[in-house]
């Protein structure tokens, strides 16, 4: 009688019954948990990303995994293992090309992953593979099946593991490279830590999110924080919120209005990135345009402390 | 303080080149002595960032080596005896970090994988920024600092470090006069407890005051010795213009061209 009541007056608000109305099909269930867990490793790295400059460099790894994926459907191996090596690979070629030739590093960068790309392209319409190109350019987390849920979720962890355990290093990296030459720490390393873990994320986003959209993944929840927060940690629990609820509303809206999953987890993330930027405490536009004559003022006070 | 063992740096015969194939440095030859503050004078494109960052193993020399107490650049600094104030240009400001963050990165090399800071960590930090009179801005992210402040965070951070030779590349650029003052207070203390110290700077002014050794720099090194006796109009001029610059300029030209 009492549960009956409170069902009754649940049910009767609109949004809950929209929440809880398509847990009841497996395969949507199973999408919203993926696409959770893709948010949350997105988010973490994206962080990185963002503060070190490497926005480009994740588009880039995103497109040469496309050869990578083909290749391991038609040896039939997990895709997971070609797009790692391929997307990894692309960024030692990138190095190796930037270091070799008077090129600037957006030139070398444009050059190496189209070529990857094309190379895909190449390989989808010659190799006969049931690979459709349509999912791996725009995801499709609503049929992802369960032998590339757990090529995810491999993935996904490899990915959490090696930054909870390296965050000082790869923070310190991407802040002062050469403070930490300067102590003696490898550099070297630290940067090929930080291409794996982006390949291993855009390997992780894959299904999800499609290899077009993959680096909005990787670049706007932290760019959202980061607009928000001076302190990284909090940079860290912003950025994964905005992410999970972009990647969770994004599957609910993609199965009500039979819209893009990938497309409508983006067009979300977009939009709490233009709250931010206009919205936001400190460096919002308003409350810059509110603050930029008293900061002026506590600026040269401060000057002449 | 305890008093440490000084230690010196031999650049010999140093050549570094860019990616354009300009020579940025030629022939460089030159010793920091041991126990003492050197100053390194030139004027801007001269090379001083290039030589700081050749001793600092950032660039990588075409010819020549640098010897730090006796050690590889290397090897030195994954002995910790190393410490490096960079620039205010190289620095990103707006990046989250706090104040106490970044004098915390300077015991990185000490900690363990983790970088889990332990008791002695924390220690020497506080005792850092309490020595540069920053401990009330600890917590400040570091682009709401000012300029002096800024130069202090990062003062702080190469004295965690406990490097017994310590860069300071422009140290007084953007700096008022008061804290140019500390700073310099700062450095002769730290010259008592036995650390070597190399500056670079273009303030003249400021180089006779405590400076025990100058080394000027024009793309090469033109004059080196104790401040008293670089120190000379004809040297100073011969670094910052006129005709023995113009000499080296045309020997350098025809260098690359070579090359």
């Amino acid at each position: 009688m009492q549960t009956n009541l409170i069902n009754h007056v649940i049910g009767a608000i609109p949004l809950w019954n929209w929440l809880v109305e398509p847990l009841q099909y497996g395969f949507l269930v199973r999408a919203i948990l993926v696409s959770a867990f893709v948010g949350i490793v997105c988010a973490v790295l994206s962080c990185y990303i963002t503060l070190k400059g490497w926005s480009l460099m994740g588009d880039a790894v995103s497109h040469a995994v496309v050869p990578g994926v083909v290749v391991a459907y038609a040896l039939n191996i997990p895709f997971a293992i070609g797009a790692f090596i391929f997307g990894f690979g692309a960024t030692v070629a990138i190095g190796y090309v930037k270091s070799k030739t008077r090129l600037k590093e957006d030139a070398v960068i444009g050059v190496i992953f189209t070529g990857f790309f094309a190379f895909g392209l190449v390989l989808v319409t010659k190799i006969p593979s049931n690979v459709d190109l349509f999912h791996i350019l725009f995801g499709n987390v609503l049929g992802i099946s369960q032998a590339d849920i757990i090529q995810t979720i491999i993935a996904g962890s490899l990915t959490l593991i090696i930054i909870l355990l390296r965050r000082k290093d790869l923070l310190l990296f991407c802040f002062d490279p050469n403070h930490a030459k300067a102590i003696g720490l490898n550099t070297q390393l630290m940067y090929y830590t930080l291409l794996s873990v982006l390949a291993l994320t855009i390997v992780t986003a894959l299904q999800t999110a499609g290899i077009i959209m993959v680096v909005a993944m990787l670049v706007t929840p932290g760019s959202i924080a980061y607009l928000l927060t001076d302190r990284f940690d909090y940079m860290l629990i912003i950025s994964a919120i905005s992410s999970v609820l972009s990647c969770v509303m994004g599957t609910y809206v993609s199965y009500y209005f039979d819209v893009s999953t990938g497309g409508a987890i983006v067009v979300l993330m977009t939009i709490l990135f233009i709250l931010a930027m206009i919205f936001g405490p400190k460096y919002g536009i308003i409350a810059q345009q509110f603050t930029k004559g008293s900061l002026e003022d506590l600026n040269q006070i401060a000057d002449i402390e | 303080m305890n008093t440490i063992q000084p230690l010196d740096i031999t650049v010999d015969n140093l050549s570094v080149t860019y990616n354009n194939a300009k020579l940025a440095l030629y022939n460089a030859s030159c010793r920091v002595q041991a126990g003492t503050i050197t100053a390194l004078v030139g004027p801007n494109g001269g090379g001083k960032s290039t030589l700081f960052k050749s001793i600092m193993g950032f660039l990588k020399p075409a010819v020549g080596r640098i010897i730090v107490g006796g050690l590889s650049v290397g090897k030195a600094q994954k002995k910790q005896l190393m410490a490096y104030v960079p620039q205010a240009d190289d620095v990103d400001w707006n990046f989250p970090v706090s104040v106490f963050d970044v004098v915390m990165m300077g015991r990185y090399g000490y900690m363990n994988f983790l970088r889990i800071p332990t008791s002695k960590d924390r220690r020497l930090v506080n005792e850092s920024l309490e020595r540069v009179g920053m401990t009330e801005f600890r917590d400040r992210q570091i682009g709401e600092l000012s300029g002096g402040q800024r130069k202090r965070a990062f003062l702080a951070r190469a004295l965690a470090q406990q490097g017994q030779v310590i860069l300071l590349d422009e140290p007084f650029t953007g700096v008022d006069v008061k804290t140019e003052k500390r700073i310099i207070d700062l450095l002769i203390q730290l010259r008592v407890e036995g650390h070597t110290i190399l500056i670079s700077t273009h303030d003249l002014a400021s180089v006779a005051t405590f400076c025990d050794r100058t080394i000027l720099l024009n793309r090469t090194i033109l004059a080196s010795g104790t401040t008293e006796e670089t120190f000379t109009e004809e040297n100073l001029s011969m670094t910052f213009g006129g005709l023995p610059l113009n000499s080296i300029n045309h020997m350098f030209n025809h260098q690359s061209e070579a090359a």
